[in-house]
């Protein structure tokens, strides 16, 4: 018997008995969607990790922050002053294998206003023009802040788009592309310019929803008189990105010049006692670590506002010599810092890998279940196919009688478990893309879950071998038989 | 040479340390285009025998030639290449595929031999037409009656063109009128020179035979021909009360 033969007789045997056929072929269904909406969910998470990574700017970025003073190292816990501009200077010259160096002063409670609209950015920063760099910002309006704007310590801005949807009204709801670049914002009270605007930044979920959405005919806006957007408009841009936030994150962030931040809001009563803006200058000396912001009433010759930076990054020349450039960066921290170790690293090597750990764990458990609805639904055939050869007993003898070989029953029985499985596969496939797209619909989060290539043939795959397994036992057992007493049954 | 020789053949079972001998010693020979029948009592071993004649089962001793071939120390796979090749079977049952339609199952062994489709469908029709079978070629088993289905299994014995048909009990589940008409259907084949072995508990079917071979207790109690004892040549078709 050819295998054109087997497999039709196959087919026969499944259509003449539809209503079991289905009911074994759901075991490996099920089998099949749970395996490739499991791998598809995980392949959404490792998208968006990958996306969130790069938002964040990479692995090569390192932060170097505060840490508190080792128990063995207390005693000069006066000596410490965390990091300073110092550092900042000492990274640059002293260690080649970092390539960039960012400092940031960040300020908190700051407060923008304009024309009656208030908003408090999640980061308000005073940093370097490579920053942009470092954080991989893209301006979209304007510019960037230049060494200029920085050694002068100009009250000039750029913002990212929350800080335009907060004060401005965001594009969707105006309808129009708004440009804030030239304007004037009050932040804590002094008047700063802004001179560039970042993109929005979004998931590829969140740009593709947000695309939909423009593409939409703007039925609100022709009719009725236009709602007033205070807090509505904050809240609907923060609800748009739910999972996203990364992005929000990075969309609230407000940049000024270190110099400013230093001078202008660094100074213990924020304002009037910050001097011209040679005066910033001069505090890169190294007089700088010994003063402390809590003597706000001393002369503004002598006063010099609190050096510490808040957090510095440093990117690194090599992802491979990653190992190699902290220690070198540690080398000259540890110079800066009079031997006190008040500071440490964070990589994002240490996030991606905790988030790749996730991902990995969550593919392995789902894969487990997974391989075990498989599994189930493997026992499944060889059951209902066990049930067949027992009611087929006489047939089988008669098949032998008439001069079917141990070869001829084997491959009929194997090949109809195997069509089971094929069909059963197949329906898999089908629905586990259904199922997919409801996922999608239902939870429109920046995880969008992905089916890839791979993991529908690993699914369908595995449904086969487990069509093959089932088969075997089965198989043998019907090819086995012998034909005497097989035909003396039932 | 004959077609079928039996020499010393024992078929012995163990039931619980107890010795069976299901066929004792036993030598036979069959010529190609005889009709003979088998008959015995139930427990006789005549099944037995057809079984061993048939290529079913392997007798335990003893030498056992069909067509000059030995089969007593063949494997699984040559006693089914045989079985498909040179022996039609006709089962009391019928033992047609109910799935199946009658063509099917008539080409069915054909399948096993590994014929064309073409080749296959040619041959089951014709084999169709020699029981006048071919104008229920579409039909399931289920559609026909007894006898019908009786022919179509028949059929399917013969499309092989095998050496022997072996027909157990071929008209036990029929009544008497058709069982008759099978049993024609029979003589007719052999007269066209088939070689048949009806086997049977019924004696008056086995009349029908010229040739007669009695089993009692695995031995072959009487081995009559009824052409070499002068008996009248032809069948005896007296046989109103045969039903079961």
């Amino acid at each position: 018997m050819n295998w054109f033969n087997a497999v039709a007789v196959g087919l026969l045997e499944i259509l003449a008995n539809k209503f079991r056929s289905l009911l074994t072929m759901l075991g490996i269904i099920l089998g099949v969607c749970s395996l490739v909406a499991m791998s598809a969910l995980t392949k959404g998470m490792e998208n968006g990790m990958k996306e969130a990574l790069i938002a964040i700017g990479g692995l090569e970025k390192v932060r170097i922050e505060d840490q508190d003073i080792p128990v063995w190292q207390q005693h000069m816990a006066d000596q410490a002053v965390g990091n300073t501009m110092e550092d900042v200077y000492a990274l640059v010259h002293s260690a080649p294998l970092v390539t960039m160096v960012v400092p940031e002063m960040r300020s908190r409670n700051i407060t923008m206003t304009r024309g009656g609209k208030s908003f408090s950015p999640w980061n308000f920063i005073g940093t370097w023009p490579n920053a942009v760099e470092l954080n991989q910002h893209t301006v979209e309006f304007g510019r960037m802040f230049n060494d200029l704007d920085e050694e002068n310590a100009r009250n000039v801005c750029v913002v990212g788009t929350a800080v335009r949807d907060a004060l401005f009204g965001s594009p969707e709801q105006v309808g129009r592309v708004i440009d804030p670049v030239g304007e004037f914002v009050n932040i804590s009270s002094q008047r700063f310019k802004i001179i560039g605007m970042f993109e929005h930044y979004e998931s590829a979920q969140d740009k593709k929803v947000r695309q939909l959405e423009a593409e939409k005919p703007a039925e609100p806006k022709a009719s009725g008189p236009e709602r007033s957007r205070g807090y509505g408009s904050m809240s609907k841009g923060a609800s748009r990105s739910t999972g996203g936030f990364v992005f929000d994150l990075k969309n609230n962030t407000v940049y000024i010049p270190l110099n400013t931040m230093w001078l202008r809001f660094r100074a213990a009563s924020g304002t009037s006692s910050s001097g011209s803006s040679g005066y910033g200058g001069s505090s890169k000396s190294s007089s700088s670590s010994s003063s402390s912001s809590s003597t706000g009433t001393l002369g503004s010759t002598e006063f010099v506002p609190d050096p510490r930076l808040s957090t510095l990054s440093i990117k690194i020349a090599d992802i491979d010599k990653m190992d190699a450039a902290l220690q070198q960066a540690k080398n000259v921290l540890m110079h800066t810092h009079k031997g006190i170790e008040d500071f440490s690293f964070r990589t994002q090597e240490n996030w991606s890998e905790g988030i790749t750990q996730a991902i990995s764990n969550a593919r392995m458990s789902g894969g487990i279940i997974a391989a075990i609805s498989l599994l189930v639904g493997g026992i499944g055939i060889m059951n209902i196919m066990l049930a067949s050869i027992t009611e087929r007993v006489r047939e089988i003898g008669i098949r032998k009688a008439i001069g079917a070989t141990f070869s001829d029953v084997f491959t009929q029985i194997l090949v109809e478990s195997v069509v089971i499985a094929i069909i059963g596969g197949l329906a898999g496939l089908f629905t586990s893309n259904l199922l997919v797209k409801l996922l999608v619909a239902m939870s429109p989060s920046e995880n969008t879950p992905v089916i890839t290539v791979e993991s529908m043939v690993m699914a369908f795959a595995f449904s086969v071998g487990v069509g093959v397994l089932a088969g075997l036992f089965p198989a043998v057992k019907a090819a086995k038989l012998n034909p005497i007493e097989a035909l003396r049954y039932g | 040479m004959s077609l079928i020789e039996l020499r010393g053949v024992s078929k012995i079972y163990h039931l619980g340390g107890e010795e069976i001998r299901a066929l004792d010693d036993v030598d036979l020979d069959i010529e190609g285009g005889e009709f003979i029948s088998i008959i015995g009592p139930s427990g006789s071993g005549k099944s037995t025998l057809m079984h061993v004649l048939g290529c079913l089962d392997s007798p335990t001793k003893g030498s056992f030639k069909l067509d000059g071939t030995e089969i007593s120390t063949a494997s699984g796979r040559q006693l089914a290449r045989i079985r498909n090749e040179k022996i039609g079977f006709v089962f009391q049952f019928f033992n047609l595929l109910p799935k199946l339609s009658v063509l099917q199952n008539v080409e069915l062994p054909m399948v096993y031999a590994g014929a064309s489709a073409k080749e296959r469908r040619e041959r089951a029709m014709e084999a169709l037409h020699l029981v006048e079978m071919d104008n229920r070629a579409k039909h399931r088993p289920m559609q026909l009656s007894g006898g019908q289905q009786q022919r179509a299994a028949i059929a399917r014995a013969l499309v092989n063109n095998p050496k022997i048909v072996f027909a157990d009990e071929p008209t036990g589940n029929l009544d008497s009128h058709t069982g008759e008409t099978i049993l024609r259907l029979f003589h007719e084949l052999s007269r066209k020179g088939r070689t048949i072995a009806l086997v049977t508990h019924d004696p008056e079917i086995a009349a029908v035979t010229p040739r007669r071979i009695e089993i009692r207790d695995g031995k072959i109690a009487t081995n009559v021909d009824a052409r070499l004892a002068g008996a009248k040549e032809g069948p005896k078709f007296d046989i109103g009360t045969n039903a079961p």
